[in-house]
């Protein structure tokens, strides 16, 4: 809502700044935006008259004109065609600084002097569609009665601020400037001069023969319909006030009719609808719901089919206008309409708001109907259009109005208790200190007993329905500001996590600690996010849950894993050449429990790691390429963290996008709890990742479930360890912890630590074999071992392996 | 006798002053001082002394003895200090070379804030609440005071699964869904971190973000208490300069409701770029809760009040790091990740 603030002036005594006025509207709940200086950069801008004109000597462009501009008269040089002598023009004089940002100087045009510039629409910052008298080839040429000297924008009427409201929704009342007065009276305790018309006066008007009929069909959407006939209309132009306000208020001047229904609906927010009274079928008026599939060519010339949810207005055998949403062309006022029917009705907020999304039809209209009016009002407004369209000449206005007013609106009476109000804003206000509070906003206040007001609310204010209501109204004018600070006193409460969001956050810290950088990826993703995966048609992961109304497809489906986004964010960084990756997410995915998604989805907590390319090679560190070892190192570390002992990995062939020879399922507690591995080489083609590309995937609630933190001291040895080390050669396809389990199996009581320290497959061993290497330290928590001691066990350990793996020992 | 001591003193005190090495050294130590060295040789001719001169002789001798050892002593800390000099000279290293590197991770701004922002509500006394992101209709508006239709919505443009089942639109739904599982438990003090969603993508906007939600239910609760958490709370998060200032505003589940503006952490209130010259910048939403809420929540809201609040994290993320377009936050290219 644009409030201009001379329009505003003329409703209230205001003898503010409107900055600051705006300040003390928003600190009262009426938020404006911005304050906008409508003559900004125009200060330094006249009207001069072309007293004398002459050729430049050097140019057959320009023009030496001599201005007069009241007291002094300058020598300017223009390139302007359009000028005449004895023309009246804008003038920029020295020091301005137009609203383009051109500041005015003295200079020399080939060497002739000039001192100031004559100014077109364009550089004066005006919509040229507001001022049609603008011919557009040139400097504005102002009318000969524009007075001389006199700065630009009084005499265009754009001397002008304009407060932009912001308005919440609970304020549309104050889409009609005399509420906005109203609000500024309250606040600033300005004196109101309303238009009679604000509240509620019914207009006494020559009566004519014609009566037309107004029939409301269904009162649940259309709470009030009122009529009023205007004759002998004659379309023309709006007075020059008229148009500035309607200008001001961000609004186009159309004709006097049209500026009419517009200032009316500014002023006391309510939308109208102007018919030709004489192509009504049966000169009548029917609200009514529209019939399955009946048509309606709409004032845009577009045809629209209605349904029966959607409210029109008809005449006696058709549509003629979606109420409240756009008139029909077939009624549409011309310039060949003689009478008027003039609507001013109330219809249904969320039944309009329906029909327009519907139909994809928003007018001003219909965002005010949406936001609800006044219907107490609406013949007063008639009225007000009824003044207008006499003061302007505009046609005669008959009577009596049509009103149609099935349930008039009572306006309700609320009770304010004065402890209410002081245990919700911690004051300690007396009765008095409210009543003068809440006086300024001029509704009826009655003391029922003391501390208990009753308060008549208005019309107006459909917004206050509750006692509540009326607190943040003692609130706001009360102001925010003197509202004291405290904390609040009472039970003491601990604040801490939860066991399992504390894990969250080890989990995080744990992974950023051995190199990897937390990503956060869309909850939803496309279609194309599983094939691109390859994922099997029948994988668990295809049943997706769709959002119906997405943003745009490749957001419209929640996710069920967190890998797509992981590799899609590894791809785009490869694409910005950040080739080496190490990154991971943590956080939901989603699965529905029905097809039909009767209840509430499961949401179920993951944590995904990925790696891709190297750690950088420095001047004393080789380069270290991300590989499985490096993630399943990661992985290991983060169960450190998170006291998860009983895990393994079995290997796991079966995903499809996965490395079948290089891809596990991670087993926590005997279950699985995700998998990691190597990334298939067709999706690391198909999302353009150059090097190997690992990625592990775990279900948060497993691994939180297994987690142990409890840390308790084991005695530190006070015995020497005696270390020796074993190479063996097994076969290639025994995994390692095969072996190591039969090492730990084979000395349970001794053996201290078992460390691989060598693998090595190649040239200098037998073909299908590897070679591998342990150290395996021996100690007693009793006594010192002795060396013969020890040997005699390291080779009764060699021998279980030998007769275990066929392991022969390397020399 | 005596003059062969002092002469000997003298010249093995000369050779020890011009030895070379720590090996000339032992060599002299040796030559004079050994079994078979030149101060035995002369002691052996003790004999020929008389009785009386047999003491003194025997005293000089082993003044002699500890001279020559501690001028000894005294060459040998000399050579080995400046053997250690000379090593310690020759193992000078390049101290600007860079030092060893570690692989370090980064955490996600968003969720750094986030951590944070629990830290400094759990300071003061505050648990944390989760609740689903899919949520229902119920949830995320009826029990929240928003009935089907209420203008509100259309503050909210939402994502639906279906008629009944939505992204939830902010961290509110949490408010109803804590205090059902709390009731009659006092006092309810929780806050509600968690991703939220609306139907808008540009560069102030994304269609997932983050909110979070702060709860408090008790007896003799009141907005000073709201001024008051929310002031600690800006303080924490922003320095400790920070004034805060409440302005009315609307939201269905508060009542009275006010915007939260922060004293402008660039310029401390005078006016910047930042603030648009206010001074103020616009940081949360919060409130009293409304009594319906209450109740649907199942609190007694004749007797008992509360206050909520609501905040964007991305928001406090961008003031915190100087942020400007939010579509940073969720490209995750790690050139921008890695400066958090």
């Amino acid at each position: 809502m644009r409030v201009a603030y001379k329009w505003l002036k003329d409703l209230v005594d205001i003898d503010l700044q409107p900055e600051v006025l705006g300040e003390q509207m928003t600190m009262a709940g009426i938020a404006v935006e911005n304050v906008e200086n409508m003559a900004k950069g125009l200060e330094r801008v006249v009207v001069g008259q072309v007293t004398s004109m002459e050729k430049h000597e050097d140019s057959n462009k320009l023009w030496v004109c001599q201005l007069n501009v009241g007291e002094e008269s300058y020598q300017i040089v223009t390139g302007a065609q359009n000028v005449n002598t004895g023309d009246k023009v804008p003038v920029a004089l020295e020091g301005a600084e137009l609203p383009n940002g051109l500041v005015i100087k003295p200079t020399k045009l080939r060497g002739v002097p000039s001192n100031g510039m004559l100014c077109s629409i364009g550089e004066l910052n005006l919509e040229p569609a507001d001022w049609p008298e603008d011919s557009g080839d040139g400097i504005l040429i102002l009318p000969s009665d524009a007075p001389i000297g006199v700065q630009i924008a009084a005499y265009l009427g754009i001397d002008e601020s304009v407060l932009e409201l912001e308005l919440y929704p609970n304020r549309a009342d104050c889409l009609g400037m005399v509420n906005v007065a109203r609000e500024v009276s309250a606040i600033t305790g300005g004196k109101l001069h309303l238009p009679k018309w604000a509240n509620g006066v019914n207009p006494e008007l020559k009566a004519s023969g014609v009566n037309p009929q107004v029939t409301i069909c269904d009162s649940q959407l259309c709470k009030r319909y009122a009529a009023l006939i205007i004759e002998n209309v004659q379309v023309g132009e709006s007075p020059t006030w008229l148009k500035q306000r309607l200008i001001a208020a961000g609004m186009r001047p159309v004709s006097n009719l049209v500026d009419i229904t517009n200032y009316v609906m500014l002023e006391l927010g309510q939308p109208l609808h102007a018919f030709d009274f004489d192509t009504l079928a049966g000169k009548e008026i029917i609200v009514r719901r529209a019939k399955q599939g009946e048509k309606i060519t709409t004032l845009d010339n577009v045809e629209r089919i209605l349904d029966e949810d959607m409210l029109v207005i008809a005449d006696r055998d058709v549509p003629v206008a979606i109420a409240g949403v756009m008139g029909g062309l077939a009624t549409e006022v011309t310039e060949s309409t003689k009478n008027i029917l003039m609507e001013s009705a109330h219809f249904d907020g969320t039944s309009i708001r329906k029909t327009s999304k519907k139909l994809g039809l928003r007018s001003e209209a219909s965002q005010r109907f949406e936001k609800g009016v006044n219907a107490a009002n609406l013949v007063s407004v008639l009225g007000r259009v009824a003044e207008l369209v006499e003061q302007l000449g505009v046609g005669t206005p008959v009577g009596p109005i049509a009103d149609n007013y099935p349930e008039p609106i009572i306006p309700i009476n609320l009770e304010l208790r004065t402890t209410k109000v002081n245990q919700i804003l911690g004051l300690t206000l007396s009765d008095t200190e409210i009543e003068q509070v809440l006086a300024p906003l001029g509704f009826g206040l009655n003391w029922l007993e003391p501390g208990k007001l009753q308060i008549k609310i208005p019309t107006y204010r459909a917004d206050l329905t509750s006692e509540v209501d009326l607190i943040e109204e003692v609130a706001r004018l009360y102001g925010f500001d003197k509202i004291p600070t405290s904390l609040p006193s009472g039970h003491t409460t601990l604040g801490k996590r939860t066991a399992e969001q504390e894990l969250k956050v080890k989990a995080r810290k744990a992974l950023v600690n051995s190199g990897f950088s937390e990503v956060l990826t869309y909850s939803f993703t496309g279609a194309r996010a599983l094939d691109r995966i390859r994922l099997a048609a029948d994988h668990p992961w295809r049943e997706q849950i769709r959002i119906f109304n997405p943003l745009r497809d490749e957001l419209s489906l929640m996710r069920t894993t967190l890998v797509p986004g992981l590799l899609e964010t590894a791809g785009k960084n490869v694409a910005r050449r950040n080739l080496d990756i190490a990154i991971f997410e943590q956080g939901y995915v989603y699965l529905p429990k029905d097809k039909q998604i009767n209840s509430l989805p499961n949401e179920v907590y993951k944590i995904s790691g990925l790696v891709s390319g190297n750690q950088l090679k420095t001047w004393n560190q080789p380069q270290v390429s991300m590989d499985f070892y490096y993630l399943k190192g990661a992985l290991e570390y983060l169960f450190e963290q998170l006291g998860v002992k009983n895990y393994s990995l079995i290997p796991n062939r079966e995903l499809s996008f996965m490395h079948p020879g290089r891809t596990a399922n991670v087993i926590i507690r005997g279950k699985t709890a995700g998998f990691i591995g190597e990334v298939h080489p067709d999706v690391m083609e198909e999302y353009r990742l150059p090097a190997r590309t690992c990625i592990f995937e775990l279900e948060g609630a497993q691994v939180f479930a297994a987690s142990d933190l409890k840390l308790k001291m084991v005695p530190v040895p006070r015995f020497p360890a005696i270390t020796r080390d074993m190479a063996l050669l097994v076969d290639e396809e025994v995994p390692i912890e095969k072996v190591y389990r039969a090492i730990r199996k084979a000395e349970k009581e001794l053996l201290r630590d078992v460390r691989l320290f060598d693998l090595y497959q190649g040239a200098q061993v037998p073909a299908g074999k590897k070679s591998v290497a342990f150290s395996l330290v021996y100690q007693s928590a009793e006594r010192t071992l002795t060396d013969e001691e020890v040997i005699k066990l390291h080779d009764s350990i060699k021998k279980v392996l030998d007769r275990e793996f066929g392991a022969e020992l390397r020399k | 006798m005596q003059q062969e001591l002092f002469a000997l003193q003298q010249e093995a005190e000369q050779a020890i002053a011009q030895a070379p090495a720590l090996d000339t050294l032992n060599e002299l130590r040796i030559k004079y001082l050994g079994k078979k060295g030149a101060l035995t040789a002369i002691l052996r001719n003790m004999g020929s002394l008389s009785a009386e001169d047999r003491p003194k002789i025997g005293q000089i001798a082993n003044q002699v003895r500890d001279a020559l050892e501690a001028v000894l002593g005294e060459k040998e800390e000399q050579f080995k200090s400046s053997a250690k000099q000379s090593q310690l000279a020759s193992e000078v290293i390049d101290v600007t070379l860079p030092g060893r590197s570690f692989l370090l991770g980064h955490q996600h701004p968003l969720s750094k804030v986030q951590e944070e922002i629990e830290e400094i509500f759990m300071g003061m006394g505050f648990t944390i609440a989760e609740g689903p992101e899919i949520e229902s209709d119920y949830y995320n508006f009826e029990a929240l005071n928003i009935p089907k239709n209420h203008p509100a919505r259309d503050m909210q443009d939402s994502f639906y699964i279906t008629e009944e089942i939505l992204l939830r639109t902010h961290t509110s739904p949490v408010q109803v869904r804590t205090m059902e599982k709390l009731r009659p438990t006092l006092p309810v003090k929780i806050i509600c971190p968690g991703k939220v969603y609306r139907k808008d993508d540009d560069a102030t906007h994304s269609p997932m973000f983050h909110q979070v939600e702060g709860l408090v239910v008790d007896k003799g609760i009141s907005l000073p208490d709201l001024k008051g958490i929310l002031l600690e709370f800006a303080r924490q998060m922003f320095g400790p300069e920070r004034q805060i200032r409440l302005r009315p505003s609307f939201f269905p589940f508060t009542e009275p409701s006010a915007e939260v503006d922060v004293s402008c952490m660039m310029c401390g209130g005078k006016g910047c770029r930042l603030c648009k010259g206010s001074g103020w910048i616009e940081v949360l939403g919060s409130g009293m809760v409304h009594p319906k809420v209450l109740a649907m929540g199942g609190y007694d809201a004749e007797e008992l009040t509360g206050f909520a609040f609501g905040m964007g994290i991305e928001r406090i993320a961008m003031l915190k790091y100087g942020i400007d377009d939010m579509r940073y936050l969720f490209d995750n290219d790690l050139r921008f990740l890695k400066q958090f």
